[in-house]
């Protein structure tokens, strides 16, 4: 089983995005962008190819979208300040201002969790990563436990640290933290 | 009909092993639905030693998190070591002298020896034989002892450091090593003839406790688990980092799936340790053991890396993701024992207790680094 191979399969999804990566530098073979309702679709194509369920985690990413509003804006403004400096040194009227970027619809302003899957082959080398992205105000994703029974355990850790739903999860109580814990520790605005 | 037989009337009660059980190796508790002798259904439950080391990484400096590699492990915390550094190395870009990888090899080498010699050990006394323990440890001490020596700690390593390792090994430290391989090889023939082939171990090991290689794969097992069910997988062979392919060294891989072909395992796996250790000594280089131009102050790319190394335990592996600031951002660490305990609750049903605590045995549970 190589990337290859396991990249044409996965071009049967509606994968946002197939990268083949430099194993040396980065570590995994293949990495696997899809939508969380085509999880499932994509695990089973591994599951099939005898791969084997190294972890589940997440990323929590506060402040990306902010981040990158404002990398965007100073970048439309160093845009427009070179061309009004470019017009003046060639002795024209400075260009009148662009019009300012449409705003983004609201909806999108919630930063994004990032549910990241990671599977290994027994026999031939090949790490095989798949990520998800789910919005921080209702962080939920299927439930990849019925394909991989050890999946129920690292869905369940996952809960704990970052609050995402694991939808159909036969029993997602606290795995790591106090039976009682309703707080998520790994999230970027936890204070304790 | 025996007094232990299986009834049809399904009178099940509840359990409570653990968390303070001496089986249980530290503190873990597993709830068992009991049908008479026989388990019905067993549920560990986690969480008791639960430091959150992953939150820990997102508020310390990349050098500052590198104590607590060698916390989660403790009896083999310099592969933990060996996950870390490599995975900051490959983000950052550092390059590490060959000395450096050499001693790194050597020592992570001997005390996945002295992990397994406690295994053995503690094992065996879970089964009811008390005289190897107080051999194995005797042996364990031979190693801790060395590793003392250029390490400065027993236990808890924190030996390398991005680029190679904190300081170079002692005129005393080959002489040492070679000494304690001779020791053992002489040694191990006795383990056999006193345990291996002792007719109560193999009564209760043989034919008890299998796993399939396909629930290996469902639960993620690694390390000696998969190999006792006969899956040829060592990350050492598999995906070779640090000078590992520069070694002869065979992995033992056992195919029954039972509780002695994990035994099996681990005892080879000594011997086959003692191999790396001698070549690597034998072809020693010479030269720096840190790399001259190891930045001070980290910062590696923005991106996530990944990076798997072989503990005595099996694959585990650190995922950083770098926002390009000299702390991580996330920190991942993926332990063995954690996926290996995941499969015990499948792996033990039907099965009768004491034969249930043999199989969690031959798991080689170490709770910090499941609790993490």
């Amino acid at each position: 089983m190589n990337a290859s191979a396991i990249k044409q399969a996965m071009a049967a999804l509606p994968a946002q995005a197939v990268a083949e990566n430099d194993h040396a530098k980065r570590g995994n073979h293949l990495d696997v962008t899809v939508a969380p309702d085509q999880v499932v679709a994509a695990v089973t194509i591994l599951d099939g190819n005898g791969f084997f369920i190294e972890a589940i985690t997440g990323v929590d990413w506060l402040g990306e979208k902010a981040a990158r509003k404002k990398e965007a804006a100073a970048k439309a403004a160093a845009a427009a300040k070179a061309a009004a400096e470019a017009a003046k040194a060639a002795g024209q009227e400075p260009p009148p201002p662009p019009p300012a970027a449409p705003a983004e619809p609201e909806g999108s302003q919630v930063d994004d969790l990032e549910v990241i899957y990671d599977f290994n082959h027994y026999e031939t080398l090949c790490r095989v990563t798949v990520r998800t992205r789910v919005p921080r105000d209702n962080p939920a994703v299927p439930t990849i436990s019925e394909v991989y029974a050890g999946a129920n355990w690292h869905e369940r850790e996952t809960h704990d640290f970052f609050g995402i739903n694991f939808v159909g999860h036969p029993y997602l109580v606290p795995l790591l933290l106090p039976e009682d814990a309703d707080f998520h520790p790994l999230l970027k605005d936890y204070k304790p | 009909m025996s007094a232990f037989a299986q009834t049809q009337l399904k009178e099940t009660f509840v359990i409570n092993l653990g968390p303070q059980h001496p089986a249980t190796h530290g503190v873990l508790r597993v709830k068992l639905v009991m049908d008479g002798e026989y388990i019905v259904e067993a549920e560990p439950v986690l969480g008791y030693i639960h430091r959150m080391h992953e939150k820990m990484g997102e508020n310390r400096t990349w050098a500052q998190f590198m104590p607590n590699t060698g916390r989660m492990d403790y009896l083999h915390a310099l592969a933990y070591n060996h996950g870390y550094v490599t995975v900051v190395e490959r983000a950052a870009g550092i390059e590490v002298p060959e000395r450096a990888e050499y001693i790194r090899v050597i020592t992570a080498e001997l005390n996945r020896i002295s992990s397994h010699l406690l295994w053995f050990g503690a094992f065996v006394l879970d089964l009811g034989g008390f005289t190897p323990l107080l051999y194995a440890f005797d042996d364990r001490e031979q190693i801790l002892d060395l590793l003392e020596s250029v390490t400065g700690s027993r236990l808890t390593y924190s030996y390398f450091r991005f680029g190679g390792v904190y300081n170079d090994i002692d005129e005393n430290f080959v002489p040492g090593a070679l000494a304690f391989i001779k020791r053992l090889r002489e040694r191990l023939p006795m383990y056999h003839a006193l345990v291996t082939k002792n007719v109560i171990l193999r009564t209760r090991l043989e034919d008890i406790g299998f796993i399939t290689p396909e629930m290996c794969r469902k639960y993620g097992a690694t390390g000696p688990v998969a190999r006792g069910s006969g899956i040829n997988f060592d990350v050492r062979k598999h995906e070779p980092y640090s000078v590992y392919p520069e070694f002869n060294f065979d992995i033992p891989v056992y195919p029954k799936g039972d509780s002695m072909a994990r035994y099996m395992v681990r005892m080879d796996e000594i011997e086959q340790s003692m191999r790396i250790v001698e070549q690597a000594i034998a072809k020693l280089p010479d030269g720096p053991v840190m790399a001259p131009k190891a930045p001070k102050i980290l910062k590696p790319a923005k991106g996530d890396y990944y990076h798997a190394v072989e503990t005595a335990r099996g694959s585990f592996g650190i995922r950083v993701v770098s926002d390009g600031t000299n702390t991580p951002y996330r920190l991942k660490l993926r332990s063995p024992t954690f996926s290996n305990l995941s499969l015990f609750g499948e792996a033990c049903q039907g099965m009768l207790l004491p034969d249930a605590l043999a199989l969690m045995g031959s798991l080689d549970l170490v709770i910090p680094e499941i609790d993490r």
